[in-house]
């Protein structure tokens, strides 16, 4: 009987460690002054440096280390006052030196950690990942492998190679290994994945993009049986390209790897290859040796010696953190949990306060981004942010509060901005959309409808005031829905001797 | 009368007085190459459009009146491991045969920048690994003293050049001697600078932390000159110094070293010191005396080790900037029929494309980094480096100067080394401390062994950044022997068999 | 330290990606042998307390500005590749895992 992640959780004690890429959004590379922009024509991004043509040498980017002492400082990290790079050597296609120029024994930045917050059967719970070293790196040129059936690797006929992404600068982040996480090991993983996520886009060093591959995630995962104080064997899982893999791939792995403890069979270290379809990993390609990197300093570059002024420098540019932020907005719009995740989960707190700091009232503001603009969102399949932008929502909330708009109204507004009719007061204009509120108007659009139903009429003067509903409806039709409800019903009582 | 076995100084007077232009004098010696070449195998290309362009180019110059610097119009001779755009460089290697770089090394800019007229590129010992030039794989050159003795390595090519009057000046790079041996056994003067002097952007890395270009010539004034051309700060080179080039011309002029003390290095005579270079060196010291130095025995009990460390050290760098070459963005592709791997391809191009000296030290070196053994080897060896550069601060404590013979024997015979590769190592015994410790070394003439007739190579070695002292020493030595002989020695070099 | 064994230079001839045939392999095990009882001195004088060199100059801290240089243009880039296809190094089939 094969045991579910609940059962196995009840057996098995799991032992997480997770590995992040970023990639920085420098204007240049990390040791040439390529350009760095995503979807250029193969091979124009290119110089004999990221080349790695005979005779060229690296020279470090300023900003890439800034950056990354900024990673290091938002994750309580010590800044190393001493720090080298080192070649990581061993062959493949998309490296052009052969060798990668990264960090080996002096990283820049080490023993910090980033405290998460997670979901328990007892509610909320701090959770605190501890992270061993943060260190500069070089990306890989990107290959297309031409003639197999999928596109992949297996079965290639030859492969093209584009060296445009190769010498981007990446970030390493690796955490200590993270026991104690117990059944919640896919939460923390996810949760842990999640905050870094936000901090590094709060410190503009990264678009973070997992889907586009600007942050890529590695998951670490071993099991012990309960109790036994051991470490089992781990295994690495690679391509987990979203916060959701995360957590799949670490629930994957326990299924996995408990089953097979459970059937008496070994752990195989090795790296694993994680399957959006089915959630489960398969082996990548066993080597037939393990990999000898032969790291020694990098001859070429000289070290980092980061003085105590640059670092205090850039510790005051921190912005607030993620989690900080979350609850000042809580408890200055008073808004409970629930309704916080929602917000927080649909990645919509950005443009909220946006939407509120051009004056929007802030329920308002809330409840419109997650209502209305996400139902459409969620409908088209794209990010309520894609569709329409702060200023117009908090300039349709405006005149809701002022009165101009109706809610209903707001929705045929909103429909037409999205379908690019133009800003919200084009769309009214267009489309005549503005609220009826001048009485006049509307007590003739009443004496019409009290004309043309007299019955109804006589029964709302004789006090039965719900009976008004019918004729609110009617006047509310000729009016193309553009009358103030509440105003119709105050005027229609008003006249028929009710109000 | 200005000819090829003018200076290149009296060259350069020549061609600002205008009596005679650098078409002439090129012209003159592409004559040379074409007369004596095919006997010295200096060159591996000349290149003759360009170099006659570039002569073209400085006469209408300097006709129009435009202000020249003082070697332009001046031929010379390049090392065949710096890159010149759009001319092959071959690195003395099949493995990037017929390959142009896309690209100006720093130093090849530097040159055209001056006006220098580069004739073509020079013969090496593969990948600068070597000490005779029989590591070429395009054939050895022949000692123009002797053409059937070496004419040192891995530069060979450069003195050959200049000792058979086929170019005035050359540059050379030199990683354990390879500038210096080369000059001591064709009779002619050949200059390490320190380490960062002379920028390594385009100089193909044999072993990044050793490797450095040099000015080569007849004369020390001419050295001098050139060192001026190419030496100088270069932000592509992050391992540059970035301080003004000392005044060498002016110390290579001095011709007074009263009051200075001349260091001899106790550990570099003795055993394995043929007689007669020994005798030369010490009638050399005689002449420095004789001009007012001061001479007091230094001992660098560390020098022992040097040897064994370059050993570690070189091969380890090598086996890391070798891996670029693996066929798959330029260079020599062995085994590719469409169904060979890319792994496959990159072993058979290796094999084929690299000579028997290149992979021993790959091998080696992929040895001295591997996992278990980096501490005994790579490890071991830097921390030699740190008492080699800790006896040198000894040494220069009591001595202005150091010296030595540039190497213990005269210029052997072509094959007499190639299977004994402990053997040929030690050719760069007194040479090889120099480069670990990133100082300053000239090899400069002392006269004609008198067993065999032979060049015999007189060291000196500076304080780092402090290379006008080697001038200033090897001018004032140089003058004093020439006006001893009545002659310079070059001049008693036999003629090319059959013209 | 025992000699070099054959297998042990095959390894390092796999790892250095070096296609090697027995007969080489064998003398080159020889010749390394000698040139590692040669080198092994080193270990005699390396003293723990003494901190291993890198860098023979002193320097520190060379970087330079996040600014965007002309690259080459794709056919310099490629003008020296074996196989092109678009613009593209065109290599044989990749074994490895990506």
């Amino acid at each position: 009987m094969a045991l579910s992640y609940d059962q196995a959780v009840e057996k098995y004690e799991p032992t997480l460690g997770l590995e992040v890429h970023v990639e920085l959004n420098t204007k240049s590379k990390m040791f040439c002054g390529c350009a760095t922009e995503f979807g250029a024509e193969p091979n124009t991004q290119t110089c004999p440096i990221c080349l790695g043509l005979p005779g060229a040498l690296p020279v470090v980017n300023g900003r890439a280390i800034e950056s990354t002492i900024l990673i290091g400082l938002a994750l309580n990290c010590q800044i190393a006052p001493f720090s080298r790079f080192a070649r990581k050597n061993y062959f493949y296609p998309d490296m052009p030196k052969n060798f990668q120029t990264s960090q080996y024994d002096e990283p820049i930045c080490i023993n910090g950690y980033l405290d998460v917050e997670i979901d328990t059967d007892d509610g909320k719970m701090p959770f605190r990942v501890e992270i061993e070293r943060v260190h500069m790196e070089e990306d890989t040129g990107k290959s297309l492998h031409v003639g197999g059936e999928t596109g992949r690797i297996h079965g290639a006929d030859y492969s093209l190679l584009d060296y445009n992404r190769a010498g981007i600068p990446l970030v390493e982040i690796v955490t200590k290994i993270i026991p104690g996480a117990k059944k919640y090991a896919p939460q923390v993983a996810r949760a842990y994945v999640t905050e870094l996520r936000d901090i590094l886009r709060s410190l503009g060093v990264s678009d973070v993009k997992m889907e586009q591959g600007s942050m890529r995630c590695d998951v670490n995962l071993s099991l012990a049986p309960i109790g036994s104080g051991a470490l089992g064997t781990r295994s690495e899982t690679k391509n987990v390209n979203s916060l959701r893999s995360v957590e799949r791939a670490v629930l994957g792995e326990v299924i996995r790897q408990s089953n097979r403890l459970d059937a008496g069979e070994r752990i195989v270290q090795e790296t694993r290859h994680f399957l959006e379809e089915s959630g489960q990993t398969r082996p990548g390609r066993s080597k037939e040796q393990a990999e000898d990197y032969r790291y020694f300093p990098e001859p070429d570059l000289v070290p980092v010696v980061p003085d105590a002024t640059w670092i205090e420098t850039l510790r005051g540019q921190l912005p607030e953190r993620p989690s900080a932020r979350r609850k000042r907005l809580q408890a200055e719009w008073s808004v409970p949990d629930k309704e916080m995740d929602s917000l927080v989960n649909a990645e919509l707190l950005d443009v909220v306060e946006e939407t509120i700091s051009l004056g929007a009232e802030p329920a308002r503001a809330r409840s419109w981004w997650l209502g209305e603009v996400s139902r459409l969102a969620n409908e088209r399949e794209v990010a309520p942010t894609s569709l329409i932008t702060a200023s117009s929502i908090a300039e349709i909330i405006v005149l809701i509060e002022s009165g101009e708009l109706t809610d209903k109204l707001a929705r045929q507004v909103i429909e037409g901005v999205i379908a690019g009719e133009g800003s919200a007061k084009e769309v009214i204009e267009k489309r005549g959309l503005k609220v009826v509120s001048d009485d006049g108007a509307l007590m003739k659009a009443i004496e019409s409808a009290i004309a043309a139903s007299p019955d109804t009429a006589e029964r709302v003067r004789s006090g039965n005031i719900p009976a008004a509903g019918a004729l609110i409806g009617a006047v509310m039709k000729a009016t193309g829905g553009q009358a103030d409800a509440a105003k119709v019903r105050e005027l229609l009582l008003k006249h028929l001797g009710q109000g | 009368m200005t000819n090829i076995h003018s200076t290149a100084a009296q060259m350069s007077e020549a061609l600002s007085e205008g009596s005679i232009t650098s078409v002439e004098l090129t012209e003159a010696h592409l004559v040379q190459i074409e007369k004596v070449d095919s006997k010295v195998h200096a060159f591996l290309h000349v290149d003759r459009e360009n170099a006659l362009a570039q002569a073209r180019d400085v006469d209408a110059k300097r006709k129009s009146g435009e202000k020249l610097s003082a070697l332009a119009g001046v031929p010379l001779a390049l090392k065949d491991v710096l890159a010149q755009k759009g001319v092959p460089t071959t690195c003395g290697s099949k493995m990037l045969e017929g390959w142009r770089p896309p690209y100006d090394s720093t130093v090849v800019a530097k040159l055209k920048q001056s006006g220098v007229v580069i004739l073509g590129k020079t013969n090496m010992d593969e990948f600068a690994m070597g000490s005779s030039t029989e590591n070429s794989a395009y054939g050895p050159t022949h000692n123009p003293w002797d053409l059937t003795r070496i004419p040192g390595g891995s530069g060979g090519g450069s003195a050959a050049a200049l000792a058979s009057f086929e170019a005035p000046l050359a540059i050379g790079t030199d990683t354990g001697g390879s500038i210096r041996q080369p000059a001591a056994v064709t009779g002619t003067v050949g200059v390490k600078p320190t380490y960062g002097a002379v920028s390594r952007y385009g100089l193909v890395a044999f072993s990044s932390s050793l490797d450095q270009a040099g000015p080569c010539a007849r004369t020390v004034l001419d050295t001098a000159l050139l060192h001026e051309v190419i030496a100088g700060y270069d932000q592509m080179d992050s391992t540059s110094i970035n301080a003004p080039v000392p005044q060498v011309v002016t110390a290579a002029k001095k011709l007074d070293v009263k009051g200075l003390k001349i260091g001899v290095v106790k550990e570099l005579s003795g055993e394995g010191y043929q007689a007669g270079v020994q005798q030369r060196f010490n009638e050399a010291l005689d002449e420095l005396v004789k001009a007012g130095a001061e001479i007091v025995e230094v001992s660098c009990p560390n020098f022992e080790y040097a040897l064994a460390a370059y050993y570690l050290i070189a091969p380890s760098e090598a086996s890391s900037n070798l891996a670029r070459f693996d066929s798959m963005r330029y260079g020599l592709r062995v085994g590719d029929d469409g169904k060979t791997s890319a792994e496959e391809v990159m072993n058979l191009t290796r094999h084929e494309g690299f000579g028997a000296e290149v992979k021993r030290r790959i091998i080696l070196g992929t040895y001295a980094l591997s996992s278990g053994y980096y501490d005994a080897y790579y490890g071991s060896a830097q921390k030699v480096r740190t008492l080699l550069i800790r006896d040198y601060q000894a040494a220069f404590a009591k001595a202005d100067v150091l010296v030595s013979p540039t190497c213990p024997t005269t210029a052997f015979k072509l094959g007499e080394n190639v299977d004994n590769p402990v053997a040929m190592y030690l050719n760069d015994i007194a040479t090889i401390p120099v480069n670990m410790a990133g100082i300053g070394g000239m090899s400069l003439p002392c006269g004609l062994a008198p067993e065999d007739g032979l060049p015999v190579g007189f060291q000196i070695m500076s304080p780092a950044m402090k290379d006008d002292l080697m001038y200033q020493v090897g001018g004032t030595l140089e003058a004093a022997l020439v006006s001893k002989w009545g002659k310079t020695l070059l001049s008693e070099i036999p003629a090319l068999a059959g013209k | 330290m025992a000699g070099i064994s054959r297998d042990e230079v095959a390894h390092l001839a796999r790892l250095a990606r070096i296609e090697m045939s027995d007969s080489e392999l064998d003398h080159l095990a020889t010749q390394l042998d000698s040139i590692l009882v040669a080198v092994a001195s080193v270990q005699e004088v390396a003293q723990a307390d003494v901190s291993p060199t890198s860098h023979p100059l002193p320097l520190t801290n060379v970087i330079r500005e996040d600014l965007v240089r002309p690259s080459l243009t794709s056919d310099e880039a490629l003008s020296g590749a074996p196989a092109k296809v678009d613009h593209r190094f065109k290599v044989p089939q990749i074994l490895g895992e990506e």
